[in-house]
């Protein structure tokens, strides 16, 4: 079994960043494991602008603020890349099983950096009753089919939740010229960005739908009408405020999760309300040696913010494997 | 025009598994099916258990060829490939007074020749299923329960009818029977099919089947139950199917294990008159989770990453499986609900049987090929042997569903092998079935669909004409 000093799973916006930082505390010996065709991670979807206010003090697209720190990697003979590569599993000893097509490859690292980011919630966690035709997508899904392939999953649109990923959809979508009618959100107040709120919505005249939720889901094949309703402070549907909106598509925008699966397979604990590792301290888990960051460890509301935190990851991690050498 | 043998009308497990018995025969088949796909309808729904026969009268239809499909699913499980695990099942109560109804069950049970059931009590179930609410205090233990994946057993008998010469068409809808000198005609919208005998496994549409020629005396009344999926990370919280005390209407809201690893808890029942109604609600979800929390208390909503809801084709208490003598060569299949799956081998026997009292000569071939190689699931097998089969082919690394680990190997010879949806794919190979629900995976399969068929984007549909994903292309700009 070949040993490495450092392991990161995942190539966007966190691993890259903490590849960077680890081998700027002098760690060289790093292996990128990326499970895309390329680097970049989410960045490589998200064409609006709005990255790196922060960071680099102008705006950037995502692909944009993504090639940035992918260029500077490229360059660092000692961060080796892995495209199309999966980890399958993970031990308490730091041991790393992944595929690639034509191999599996075992191997063992000092210190271990999860850089595996988030996955939607689904229509299934928020338990919205009625059928299950074709047309509800995750709106990250429906980001992707638009940005990155060119399909249009939809033309009359509600959309479910009013996370930021929902609401620049609701903006895309009218850009390509479907028609969003509605976005629901069962909260008193967007969970969005304030601008997003602003330049997504309100500048496009799509309602913004506070204190709803969908009752029901119409359609055999394909979606083919929701049911919305008020709800009180319970959260309960308020009596005789039902009404109904005929749609062909169903975005759900209600929250992303971390992905933690191999670090809680590892044995690392973690909270089971929000998936994110038990821990005291930024971009640690219970195991030592083995690191959480970005949208993996919590959920960011910038980019920017992951590369700031991830950049810690990579210098924690260089100390781990100094400390313990 | 061609006259068939037998034509199958219904390629749900029923339909799948006589077309695979009588193919040992020297008769040509025809099965059709109304859906794109196989298994689309009350047998996608279906939990997977492999039902021992208790909770059946014993002088019930149901109840024997429960305990002969019992016995046959094994082999026919070995033979297919199909992964079959004898898991064992507890109908747990929550009071010793009603030890003696668990005793009547057992009664009945064993009179059905049930082999190896026994009453356990709580140290029994401390030890065995240690997440068993300690409020339990007694159970029927009936060790020849177990699971198997509903739709790959259906895929899988299908495959190998075909292998054996069976002609599947599906997307064809019978619309139509007329009798004629030879048998039947049959009517889809794209041809007519000639048979000489019919055999009606339509599930919830085997009355309006039975119907187009004259035999009207049931009616099949769906009863809607919904299911609810929990992550896989749950697999091990129980170790056998656990079922409350049965009530006259159902088998009540159970604990399920499936041979993909997530547990299943479900079904709630409830009469319905729409045959497409497949809506889940709140009432069945804070009922499912209300009554599996008082079998195993761990169990969370958060647990929980699917649901949807299917339909049984009740027609009374008890399959009707009878040649009809109004309509002789007709052959009706109905009213095959729980334990439908479990008995589906012997009710092919004895569809089979029928068949040859009704005229039908039954010569075995001198080839049938019995066996088909399993089907391979990355999930299922250790890494020393993905590794091996890496080595053979490089897609196997290639992994297309993250959740489910499923490589775009299998994904191809889904498709290969029958696969034309995206629900296709996902029953044969469970890629969109994990915990994100292909948020990650969708475009990649759906490419992949494209480019096996070569279909364009806007034909790639989620369960066939109708469901399509993609409404607009810049291909098409």
């Amino acid at each position: 079994m070949r040993s490495r000093e450092l392991v990161i799973v995942g190539g966007g916006p966190a691993g890259l960043a903490a590849a960077l930082a680890a081998h700027e505390h002098g760690i060289r010996d790093i292996l990128l494991l990326e499970r895309d065709q390329c680097l970049g991670g989410i960045l490589n979807q998200c064409i609006h602008p709005g990255f790196g206010l922060h960071y680099f003090k102008e705006t950037l697209t995502g692909p944009e603020y993504a090639e940035r720190f992918i260029q500077r990697v490229l360059a660092i003979p000692e961060i080796e890349i892995s495209l199309r590569s999966f980890a399958v599993k993970l031990d308490s000893k730091k041991t790393l099983t992944y595929l690639t097509p034509g191999k599996l490859e075992t191997l063992s690292a000092r210190a271990v950096i999860m850089a595996t980011g988030c996955r939607e919630r689904t229509r299934e966690m928020i338990h919205i009753p009625g059928t299950r035709p074709a047309g509800i997508f995750p709106a990250g899904l429906a980001q992707k089919m638009i940005n990155l392939e060119g399909w249009l999953p939809g033309r009359e649109i509600v959309i479910v939740g009013s996370g930021d990923i929902g609401l620049i959809m609701a903006r895309r979508l009218t850009l390509e010229g479907a028609r969003v009618k509605a976005v629901i959100e069962i909260q008193k107040e967007s969970r969005g960005l304030v601008r997003n709120v602003t330049q997504c919505l309100e500048d496009f005249n799509i309602p913004l739908y506070l204190r709803h939720r969908i009752v029901k889901i119409h359609g055999r094949n394909r979606v083919e009408k929701i049911e919305a309703a008020e709800v009180n402070d319970e959260l309960l549907e308020i009596p005789g405020s039902r009404f109904e909106m005929a749609c062909d598509t169903l975005l759900v925008s209600v929250g992303l999760i971390p992905e933690n699966e191999l670090i809680e397979m590892a044995g690392a604990e973690i909270d089971p309300a929000t998936n994110t590792p038990k821990t005291e301290s930024l971009n640690h888990t219970s195991i030592p040696g083995l690191f959480t960051c970005g949208n993996a460890f919590k959920i960011y509301d910038l980019a920017d913010g992951v590369t700031k935190d991830s950049l810690l990851a990579g210098q924690q991690a260089a100390e781990f494997i100094r400390s313990a050498s | 025009m061609k006259t068939y043998d037998v034509c199958i009308i219904g390629g749900g497990v029923t339909g799948a598994a006589i077309a695979r018995e009588l193919s040992r025969y020297r008769v040509s088949i025809a099965l059709l099916e109304k859906e794109a796909e196989l298994a689309f309808g009350v047998s996608k729904s279906n939990s997977g258990i492999i039902h021992p026969g208790t909770q059946n009268p014993p002088d019930s239809l149901k109840g024997r060829l429960c305990v002969q499909g019992n016995r046959l699913i094994r082999s026919l499980a070995r033979e297919l490939g199909v992964h079959f695990v004898e898991v064992g099942e507890l109908i747990v109560i929550s009071d010793l007074q009603d030890l003696p109804q668990l005793q009547a069950i057992k009664a009945d049970a064993e009179k059905l020749g049930v082999p190896g059931l026994r009453i356990v009590d709580r140290a029994w179930l401390a030890e065995h299923e240690p997440n068993l609410s300690p409020d339990i205090p007694a159970a029927l233990f009936a060790p020849t329960a177990g699971i198997i994946s509903p739709y790959r057993l259906v895929y899988d008998l299908a495959e190998n009818a075909a292998r054996n010469g069976v002609e599947f068409f599906t997307g064809h809808p019978v619309m139509g029977i007329t009798r004629v000198e030879t048998g039947f005609v049959l009517q889809t919208p794209q041809r007519n099919f000639h048979t000489r005998f019919v055999i009606n496994a339509a599930g919830l549409f085997a009355d309006e089947i039975s119907r187009l020629i004259g035999v009207d005396d049931f009616t099949i009344t769906p009863r809607l139950g919904e299911e609810y999926l929990l992550d896989k990370k749950r697999e091990f919280t129980t170790h056998h199917l656990i079922f409350p005390l049965p009530t006259p209407e159902s088998k009540g809201i159970l604990i399920i294990k499936t041979s993909d690893g997530n547990p299943m808890i479900g079904p709630t029942a409830r009469s319905t008159t729409d045959k497409t109604d497949l809506a889940t609600t709140d009432e069945g979800l804070r009922k499912v989770l209300q009554n599996v929390q008082q079998l195993v208390p761990c169990l969370h909503e958060r647990d929980i990453i699917a649901y949807f809801a299917g339909l049984r084709p009740a027609a009374g208490d008890d399959f009707i499986i009878r040649h009809e003598g109004r309509a002789p060569g007709f052959i009706n299949v109905v009213g095959i609900q729980s334990p439908g799956l479990t008995a589906a081998p012997a009710i092919a026997c004895m569809v089979a049987g029928l068949l040859k009292k009704a005229g039908l000569t039954l010569h075995r071939k001198w080839f049938f090929h019995g066996r088909r190689p399993a089907s391979v699931h990355l999930f299922a097998i250790p890494f020393s042997q993905t590794e091996k089969l890496i080595q053979k082919d490089p897609a196997y690394g290639d992994i297309v569903c993250r959740c489910e680990m499923v490589s775009s190997k299998e994904i191809r010879d889904a498709i290969r092998r029958g696969a034309k949806t995206l629900d296709g794919v996902k029953f044969r190979t469970r890629a969109q079935a994990g915990r994100c629900h292909g948020g990650f995976c969708t475009t990649r399969i759906m490419k992949i669909l494209m480019d096996e068929l070569h279909l364009p984007v806007m034909a790639v549909s989620k369960r066939g004409p109708g469901s399509e994903l993609i409404l607009g292309s810049r291909d098409h700009a």
